[in-house]
């Protein structure tokens, strides 16, 4: 570290300085002008609360929706890898109308507004899907049953089990283009005596994909698909907007009530912070044992 | 069958990449046992040629028969022919992912459906036959280029083929592994098998090859068996190409 700082330039130290005095002067400008009165000591209770009556610790709020937030994204990475390996296989299909299909799907989802594709997706699939399947009635059910704990373990209460649902859903079709892209290239990045390898020995198109093009393709595209796994965890946050009790949308509703302005959204900055920056180092490291 | 009967039979067959005629009204057949070693300047089709024969590349008129069914794009019978056709490429195309053994066992149990302990032991003997079985268990990516090349050959072999094909298989080995995998060539030769063999080794041609084919910009040009093609070859591009190759 030290050495580290041996090496800086004056200009270095300069252009840090303009940066601290940027930061002092909006400082500067919150104490002063906004007169805002910093209630930093409420925020821990947010994230853990006593409770008096039941004499124990329970997760509040922003907890709650880091929970939820944590869940979405896992079931909606795993749902995003199954569409986007379809996708991609998709993209590569000797048929044309499979590939027209797919390259359709991709266009709108690069060239439409991540908001207006959630509250599309939302509205027209995940809304019909959840009623179509009655999924609200069967999950008030479980909610209403003795051995929900199995249940609200995976999914947490159950009376907002179709909302995660749909949240899930929706941030799956959202990423699964970008996982379909991602699967392509690693598909295509195959060499092509590979497949000539498994026809000559006999094989399918289907065995050919299954046995020899996709295991391959998949360990070439490990890192980018975990570096897409933190980019739909931060994406998760626009979920919000239909009302997904995830951990953006808690903070909404806790800056509402209680006027925690920067405070709460602070915390939440750093709640996506230490998990997404968290991930990346694990990958970095996982990646690099693997060379 | 009997020996004699063609096992594959090129009639007129022509073959174009965009504007490029690739192959040129090519009719030749080869018989069930018959050994067939193809040369000629590279760009001349030989590697079409081959590879038509499996269906790696199609045709585009004529007619192309092999082990008694037609080879044409769309073929319901092309997955089943493939499994009778053995194929050694030039970059070995082995698969990475997968150890020696798995790379043999692979086709036979997800292809031929055959039971994993009889596919071991299948792709066993194909290692000793040639001459590789301590590698079983390394990646392909541990092995020489003449080791890999080995491999690739017994994955054919234990496919139980009945015609193997050989594209270049020792053009991309560095000098010193050149003989150890043509001699398991030949004594894979010395089975009986029905081999089409592309390669410059004229050596290896002259030991094992019933007829010589000379292939020139898409065309035949001379088919002949090995004595005279060495000695006395009919044509001018034939003989030209042979004090080429032969000279040093």
């Amino acid at each position: 570290m030290l050495n580290k700082l041996k090496k800086l330039h004056w200009l270095d130290w300069l252009v840090l300085a303009v940066v601290l005095g940027f930061f002092a002067y909006i400082w500067w400008k919150i104490e002063g002008t906004l007169n805002y009165n910093w209630r930093w000591h409420l925020i821990p209770n947010y994230i853990f609360r006593y409770h008096t009556g039941r004499e124990e610790w329970f997760a509040n709020v922003l907890m709650q929706g880091l929970i939820t937030t944590i869940r979405i994204s896992i079931y909606a990475s795993i749902l995003a890898v199954i569409l986007g390996t379809i996708l991609g296989i998709a993209r590569c299909a000797k048929n044309l109308t499979v590939r027209m299909l797919a390259r359709t799907y991709l266009e709108f989802l690069r060239n439409i507004p991540p908001v207006v594709v959630i509250f599309i997706f939302f509205f027209f699939l995940s809304q019909q899907l959840i009623t179509a399947l009655n999924i609200e009635s069967w999950a008030r059910e479980i909610a209403r049953s003795d051995n929900k704990a199995v249940w609200e373990f995976f999914f947490g209460d159950m009376r907002r089990f179709p909302s995660l649902i749909s949240g899930v859903i929706v941030l799956a079709l959202f990423e699964s283009a970008f996982v379909g892209e991602i699967v392509r290239a690693g598909i295509q990045s195959v060499d092509k005596g590979q497949r000539e390898g498994a026809r000559s020995i006999g094989m399918n198109r289907y065995q050919e994909m299954r046995y020899i093009v996709l295991p391959q393709a998949m360990t070439k595209v490990l890192p980018p698909m975990a570096n897409q796994f933190i980019t739909l965890i931060k994406d998760s946050a626009i979920i919000s907007l239909i009302s997904v009790q995830e951990l953006t949308f808690k903070t909404v509703e806790l800056v509402a009530s209680t006027r925690l302005i920067f405070e709460a959204w602070i915390t939440t900055a750093a709640f996506y912070f230490v998990i997404c920056f968290g991930l990346s180092m694990l990958f970095r490291r996982l990646e690099n044992r693997n060379r | 069958m009997s020996g004699d009967a063609a096992i594959i039979t090129f009639d007129h067959v022509d073959k174009f990449y965009g504007d490029f005629h690739a192959l040129k009204d090519i009719s030749i057949s080869v018989r069930e046992g018959e050994r067939m070693v193809v040369c000629g300047p590279s760009g001349s089709g030989k590697s079409t040629l081959i590879r038509c024969i499996n269906g790696l590349e199609f045709h585009n008129s004529g007619v192309l028969t092999v082990d008694g069914v037609e080879v044409y794009e769309d073929s319901k019978e092309i997955y089943r022919l493939r499994q009778e056709v053995g194929m050694v490429f030039q970059q070995f195309n082995l698969f990475p992912h997968l150890t020696v053994l798995e790379n043999l066992t692979i086709g036979p149990i997800k292809v031929r459906k055959v039971s994993p302990s009889e596919a071991e032991a299948t792709a066993r003997k194909y290692l000793e036959r040639v001459r590789i079985p301590e590698q079983a268990d390394k990646y392909p990516a541990a092995l020489s280029g003449g080791q890999q090349q080995r491999v690739a050959i017994a994955r054919s072999l234990c496919m139980e083929s009945r015609i193997m094909l050989f594209d270049e298989p020792t053009s991309a080995l560095d000098p010193e592994m050149i003989n150890e995998v043509l001699d398991v060539m030949v004594e894979l030769a010395d089975t009986g098998m029905t081999m089409v063999v592309v390669t410059h080794e004229m050596g290896f041609a002259r030991k094992v090859a019933d007829t010589m084919v000379f292939m020139d910009g898409g065309e035949i040009v001379e088919t002949a068996p090995p004595e005279r093609f060495f000695t006395n070859p009919a044509s001018a591009r034939c003989r030209a190409f042979l004090d080429q190759i032969l000279d040093h």
